[in-house]
């Protein structure tokens, strides 16, 4: 048995230790929200924050996050009220939907660190999700809108 | 285009609805409906009771509470049909689109797409295919609903107005939920008017997408994410030789690998069924299978090239002949001539192919992001051995389609697999199976001549394309003595003017399955004509855009395009060693020109800036045009920087995204969308702006190097990018 919290539950699954987190998520705990995209951490589907640290889930042995705390898309907010999924749906920027889990995990640990990003700033840190529709454009629009909201909230 | 091969399924959900229809028709109402599994209470009823759904037609259920649900006959892919379609009825019926539930429509005759012939999600046709149909849907159920409360209130029924869920008459209203039951009972209604353009609330302006809400809280359910009770997971080992047939297999050491099940063969390989997809994917990885080698063991890229090459020296069938291109051509002051080569590519969409099978009831249930709901029915009802009417397809979202999801040979597996199992089992390829066994957009070689008057005016343009034809597979009795319509795009309608035009296509097979690749062969021969015309307006001594101009005098909407993008782009006006190329475009009832500005240092291009005009007649969602603008511009430059599939052996050398590059947020320039006032008719939008971006690329290397790209991708032709 191994123990993780995700998404602020305290969580013991049966798996072999080199499993990879991702399938734990999804075929273990039903958290299908982490999406898989490549298996070999090129694309960001799979990203979720480990310790607040963004992490490509699908290549992370489930073993190496033991004791860790876990936060999935589905506890990102329990309302879509975080400010990325907030800016997210006022630029409306999905298209097919599928890596944006990913894409939303890595924006918001960008503005977790950094409240104002460069430009430079966001190529940086989103580089690693891939989006196959081409939804980049509104992306560095909602990061940036994103980190207006989260300013407000301070 | 009709494709003739598409029947009705009696008897499956869809044949419900149809009985429902002939009930109607026999009626002459409204049918009240029973409540459908999955149809649920609609999020925004707010009544005590279970509501009642009455079923106004294929499309459209209104509750008694008044709740009004729309079933989407089109496959979500990231093209906005969950919210443009249900916009239309939105409309008519008087009520907000973010009020409306949207749910997918099963398999069935009534959703067949007039523009393709069977219930398919592709050629940019959903919105083209919708705009009368859908509308008059709704107005069908507006007037319905309007009859009923005109007749009780005594009032004429051209006085009574409908808004927001509720018919109105001076100071009276009822709502929909206090009318529909006894709408139901009520004849079809006759000359039905739909609204007109300038009464419009909802068409033609910026609505938000309907599926964003659950696109940013992982909710979305894709095929990847469905979950049935007591349901297993399998992983595929196909042949890396593309055709090779499987010779043997040693099931017997992977079973004891923990998590395993059942190690099956199915029609497409070998399948290892586990407790998790990554135990069947484990243990698959490890099976040990011989494949028997096939007519493709020796296939190679060279051998694929060369082979066009060989083919292109025949004549193809003629397209479309005016004047005398070859006694034009030798008349002719100056003569170009050049040859454009494009590659193989994959579809590369983010969600890799799967589908999830259940045995219930003596039916077999399909949960599947498809493109093509009644092919899938039909090969799901194939493998189970089950007449299509035992077979129900649930459409899912789905992670990315571009036309992979056209072809449904991941259905199979995932049923015989569900079969042999006798419990529910969820079939996924890895990202390495999705790119070795994609339908590949097909190659090409498009021969291309024009000659030129001593004053540099165009008068014969000969274009000779060759390539293979996917309808012949994809569709066969659809094409058999014609040529495939997906092979001549962007080419037949060739705009500019010149007194001989003669354009043919020959068909050339290669040995591997090719596929609908997002805009088809748009991408194609729009790399070659526009090009071409670059190349010259060079001969010609022209500017590229002025010369386009002056042959377009006949062509008042790819004029209008063209040049507006002039304009908008600062045609010859670019910064200090910047440079920039343009193309123009019309398909899918749609216009588009593009320019692209780059610069060139050395060899390292770096591009700037991406700015793209489109007419598509009437809009449904401008912001959906938009995106789709953007995200196309962003897929047709990924096509043409940096991908090619290479085949060693029959086999795939692409696996992954490390050798199958996609264009990431960093490599993203600046994307410019206008979108002009169109006419009345809605232009497709979910492919065109892909084919354009190539061509643009290349004519802006031109203007910055002298030198002309005749093949794909960018990467490979010298430049650092």
């Amino acid at each position: 048995m191994i123990k993780l919290t995700i998404n602020g539950k305290a969580q013991e699954v049966e798996a072999a230790d080199d499993t990879p987190l991702l399938w734990v998520l999804r075929d273990t705990l039903g958290l299908t929200g982490t999406k898989y995209g490549c298996g070999m951490a090129l694309c960001g589907a799979c990203t979720v924050h480990v310790d607040g640290a963004p992490t490509r889930s699908c290549v992370t042995p489930v073993s190496a996050v033991a004791g860790k705390t876990i936060t999935t898309i589905e506890g990102l907010s329990p309302d879509r009220s975080h400010p990325v999924q907030r800016a997210w749906i006022e630029i409306d920027v999905p298209q097919c939907g599928y890596c944006q889990s990913g894409q939303i995990m890595s924006a918001a640990a960008l503005l977790a660190k950094n409240l104002s990003p460069t430009d430079t700033d966001i190529d940086t840190a989103m580089a690693g999700n891939i989006c196959r529709c081409g939804t980049y454009p509104r992306i560095r629009k909602a990061i940036r809108r994103a980190a207006e909201l989260a300013g407000k909230e301070g | 285009m009709s494709l003739e091969h598409i029947k009705d399924s009696p008897g499956s959900d869809l044949s419900r609805r149809g009985f429902l229809k002939s009930a109607a028709a026999v009626s002459g109402g409204l049918v009240i409906a029973l409540y459908l599994p999955g149809c649920g209470k609609p999020e925004n009823a707010a009544t005590s009771g279970p509501a009642r759904m009455i079923e106004a037609n294929a499309w459209l259920r209104i509750g008694t509470d008044s709740s009004v649900t729309v079933l989407c006959d089109r496959s979500e892919m990231g093209q906005g049909v969950y919210t443009a379609l249900p916009t239309l009825i939105a409309e008519e019926l008087g009520v907000a689109p973010d009020t409306i539930k949207v749910e997918f429509a099963p398999a069935g005759a009534a959703y067949v797409n007039s523009l393709i012939g069977s219930q398919v999600t592709g050629g940019s046709t959903s919105v083209r295919d919708a705009w009368e149909k859908l509308r008059m849907a709704g107005a069908e159920a507006r007037e319905r609903l309007i009859a009923v409360a005109a007749k009780e209130w005594s009032a004429p029924p051209s006085s009574c107005t409908v808004a927001d869920g509720y018919v109105t008459f001076t100071t009276r209203r009822k709502s929909f939920g206090e009318l529909v039951e006894a709408a139901a009972a009520l004849p079809k209604p006759e000359n039905i008017q739909l609204i007109p353009k300038d009464k419009h609330r909802f068409i033609g302006k910026p609505q938000k997408r309907l599926d964003t809400g659950s696109k940013v809280d992982g909710s979305a359910q894709f095929g990847i994410d469905v979950r049935l009770p007591g349901m297993l997971y399998a992983a595929l080992a196909q042949s890396p030789e593309l055709g090779a047939t499987l010779d043997s297999f040693d099931g017997e050491k992977v079973k004891t690998m923990p998590g395993v099940k059942q190690v099956v063969q199915t029609s497409s390989g070998v399948a290892v069924i586990a407790d998790s997809w990554w135990q069947a994917r484990q243990a698959r990885d490890a099976l040990e299978i011989k494949w028997k080698s096939g007519p493709n063991a020796k296939l190679n890229n060279a051998a694929i090239y060369a082979g066009l090459k060989t083919a292109a020296a025949g004549k193809g069938k003629m397209v479309r002949s005016e004047g005398d291109a070859d006694a034009g051509l030798k008349a002719a002051a100056k003569r170009v001539e050049a040859v454009y080569e494009l590659p193989m590519l994959a579809h590369a969409t983010l969600e890799p192919q799967n589908c999830t099978a259940e045995f219930k009831d003596g039916a077999c249930h399909i949960y599947v992001p498809t493109q093509a709901q009644l092919m899938a029915q039909a090969a799901a009802a194939q493998a189970a051995g089950l007449p299509a009417e035992k077979v129900f397809v649930h459409t899912t979202f789905l992670g990315g389609g571009f036309g992979r999801r056209l072809d449904v040979d991941f259905v199979p597996a995932a049923v015989e697999c569900a079969k042999a199992a006798g419990v529910p089992v969820k079939l996924l390829w890895t990202r390495e199976d999705d790119t070795t066994h994609d339908k590949y957009r097909p190659p090409a070689r498009n021969v291309c001549s024009a000659g030129l008057d001593d004053q540099g005016k165009l008068t014969s343009f000969k274009l000779h394309l060759v390539a293979p034809s996917i309808t012949s597979r994809w569709a066969p009795d659809a094409v058999k003595d014609a040529v495939d319509p997906f092979a001549i795009e962007a080419a037949h309608n060739y705009p500019y003017d010149a007194a001989n035009v003669y354009i043919d296509y020959l068909q050339h097979e290669i040995g591997i399955d090719v596929g609908y690749w997002r805009s088809v062969s748009h991408a194609l021969n729009c790399f070659a004509v526009e090009s071409f015309m670059d190349e010259v307006a060079v001969a010609a001594g022209k500017d590229p855009y002025q010369f386009r101009h002056d042959l377009l005098a006949k062509q008042p909407r790819w004029q209008a395009v063209l040049d507006a993008v002039a304009q908008k782009a600062q045609w010859g006006r670019a910064a200090e060693g910047r440079h920039q190329g343009i193309a123009l475009m019309s398909g899918y009832d749609s216009y588009l020109a593009q320019v692209v500005e780059i610069s060139v240092q050395e060899k390292q291009l770096k591009i700037h800036k991406i700015v793209c005009v489109i007419d598509c007649g009437q809009m449904v969602n401008p912001d959906i045009v938009r995106q789709q603008a953007e995200g196309g511009i962003i897929f047709g430059l990924t096509a043409a920087l940096y991908d090619d599939v290479n085949i060693v052996g029959g086999k795939v050398q692409e696996r992954n995204f490390d050798s199958y590059r996609l264009l990431r947020i960093n490599e993203t320039p600046e994307i410019q969308v206008y979108l002009l006032e169109g006419e009345d008719k809605p232009g497709g939008m979910g492919e065109p702006a892909v084919a354009l971006v190539a061509p643009a690329l290349c004519n802006a290397i031109y203007a910055a190097t002298k030198k002309r790209l005749y093949k794909l991708p960018v990467a490979k032709q010298g430049f650092a990018v």
